[in-house]
């Protein structure tokens, strides 16, 4: 569980974040949705100490991260996973080597137990007979699991998603989501997916907060939302003229 | 106020790429293919430049004093110290602050703004350290060894151009390279070369870990690594050679 209380971002005079709060659950996949710029990935960022917060708390559940000291900060850095928005595969290195680094890094496990465990992740994201091409090789798609095999190497209790399915056609995008759907509840953590795509909401939004320009405007679930009274929600939720039309023949 | 700005965010940084590496081996594994990467890649370039400096500061020199009151064995020894004091040392430098510091600013650029950095500190790798450190290591350690070969090729090219176009014989020129020798000038040079190897590869990796953007602005770090690590390395040149030669 992760809860983020009253905070506050700003670069330069500009405020990103205004007294943001909110509760992502265990073993569920919460969802931050907003459109671009409203500031998803600065709020995850500033939850996973990428950004240093200005005001507020962040709670891992219920230790306080602004307060952690660097030592407490790296040890719960290996709890976590993070698959960042445009992949961030370290393009040197080959798909098994960029699964595998958590664990060069962080284990003292043999290089054997290291790459049956790099293995085991790539299996888990159903990708096979890759392990010696590099990111440059591989689809976008492809990427896209390669970096959750990696996030997931060290099992962690967290997972962040900075826009998983952006940039991947529809079908695609939706394995995406379920993988990181079933690795949630697999493993019971704590999951936090930034999106802007609503078949996402629909298909794994358990729990959903709305940003808009920085702030909270709306929290719920993929069943509440649509029932929303609330004129910004809808404002981006039926932005797409599939959705508007699912509306006017549900009325 | 910028150049305050930087000195301040440089030092930081710094202090963050000398931080304890996570693993020793990995780190040490990261030396070697710096120094491959960083140091013997530069050999091709490295010799080119020197034949050609030794040639042409023999034959400057040979036809700057030719009085028949001056032995030519001078052309020799003149050329020796131009050679050991400053062109190996500092006009190498400035060569590599081109070719390595662009790569070096570029590389981290591109992993920053890839958020490749982002996703080793997520993991609590100290990115700065595991990065920078390896290649500020490999060049220190390297860069004295090609200096050592621009000297070496860069004689042998003023030897070279004498003997081809007659201007200085070549029992004269082996005789002036030996006349009155001074160790320490090559000394100074390796401590010359090492303080710009650091600065080198340091300030490259400065200005590619700060980047924000995209690739235009990989392209404007890079620009800005061979510029500010190339006045650098004039201004320690005159500072050093005011300490050490003075
Ligand atoms: N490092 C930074 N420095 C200054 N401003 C920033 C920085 N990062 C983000 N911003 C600003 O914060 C605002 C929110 O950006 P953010 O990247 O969080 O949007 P987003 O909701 O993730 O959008 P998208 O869906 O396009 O990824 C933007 O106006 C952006 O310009
Ligand atoms: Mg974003």
């Amino acid at each position: 569980m992760i809860e983020v209380k009253n905070i506050y971002k700003s670069f330069d005079e500009k405020e990103v974040l205004t007294d943001v709060s909110a509760l992502f659950e265990k073993g569920q996949t919460n969802l931050i949705i907003g459109q671009s710029g409203s500031g998803k990935t600065v709020l995850l960022k500033s939850i996973v100490g990428l950004h240093e917060i200005d005001q507020g708390d962040i709670l891992y559940d219920n230790k306080s991260f602004p307060n952690m000291n660097q030592k407490q900060r790296k040890a719960l850095r290996k709890e976590i996973g993070m698959l960042f928005q445009g992949s961030a595969l370290f393009d040197s290195a080959s798909v098994e080597e960029n699964v595998r680094f958590p664990l060069d890094m962080f284990t003292d496990m043999s290089l054997s137990e290291r790459r049956d465990r790099a293995n085991f992740c790539l299996k888990r994201v159903n990708l096979e007979n890759v392990n010696n091409l590099y990111p440059s090789e591989i689809s976008g798609g492809m990427q896209k699991r390669v970096a959750i095999a990696r996030a997931i190497a060290l099992n962690p209790k967290y997972l962040f998603c900075d826009e998983p399915n952006s940039g991947l056609d529809p079908k695609t995008a939706i394995v995406i989501d379920e993988l990181i759907f079933e690795i949630t509840k697999e493993y019971d953590m704590t999951t936090i997916i930034n999106t802007h795509d609503m078949n996402s909401v629909m298909g794994i939004g358990e729990k959903i907060i709305f940003i808009y320009q920085g702030k909270k405007f709306w929290e719920g679930t993929k069943d509440e939302i649509f029932h929303a009274q609330n004129e910004t929600l809808e404002n981006f939720i039926f932005a797409s003229k599939l959705f508007k039309q699912i509306r006017q023949s549900n009325k | 106020m910028r150049t305050f700005y930087h000195i301040g965010r440089y030092s930081i940084f710094i202090k963050k790429v000398f931080g304890r590496p996570e693993k020793h081996g990995v780190f040490f594994k990261q030396v070697v293919k710096e120094i491959d990467n960083l140091g013997i890649d530069s050999l091709g370039i490295v010799a080119i430049i020197s034949v050609f400096m030794g040639a042409v500061i023999t034959l400057q020199t040979a036809y700057n004093i030719e009085m028949p009151l001056i032995p030519k064995y001078t052309v020799g020894v003149a050329a020796r110290d131009s050679i050991l004091l400053e062109f190996s040392s500092t006009i190498v430098s400035l060569i590599l602050a081109g070719k390595v510091g662009s790569n070096i600013a570029s590389e981290i650029g591109t992993m920053r703004v890839t958020e490749q950095i982002d996703a080793l500190e997520i993991m609590g790798i100290n990115p700065a350290g595991y990065l920078v450190l390896p290649k500020v290591v490999a060049s220190v350690f390297i860069n004295p060894f090609l200096v050592l070969i621009s000297m070496g090729i860069g004689i042998t090219g003023g030897w070279l151009a004498g003997s081809v176009t007659g201007e200085v014989p070549s029992s004269e020129f082996i005789y002036g390279i030996q006349y009155a020798f001074t160790p320490f000038y090559i000394a100074y040079s390796i401590i010359k070369v090492i303080v710009f190897a650091f600065i080198i590869s340091s300030v490259s990796a400065y200005w590619g870990y700060y980047t924000s953007g995209g690739a235009l602005e990989v392209g404007k770090a890079s620009t800005k690594a061979v510029v500010s690590s190339s006045i650098q390395i004039l201004l320690f040149n005159l500072l050093l050679t005011q300490l050490l030669l003075a």
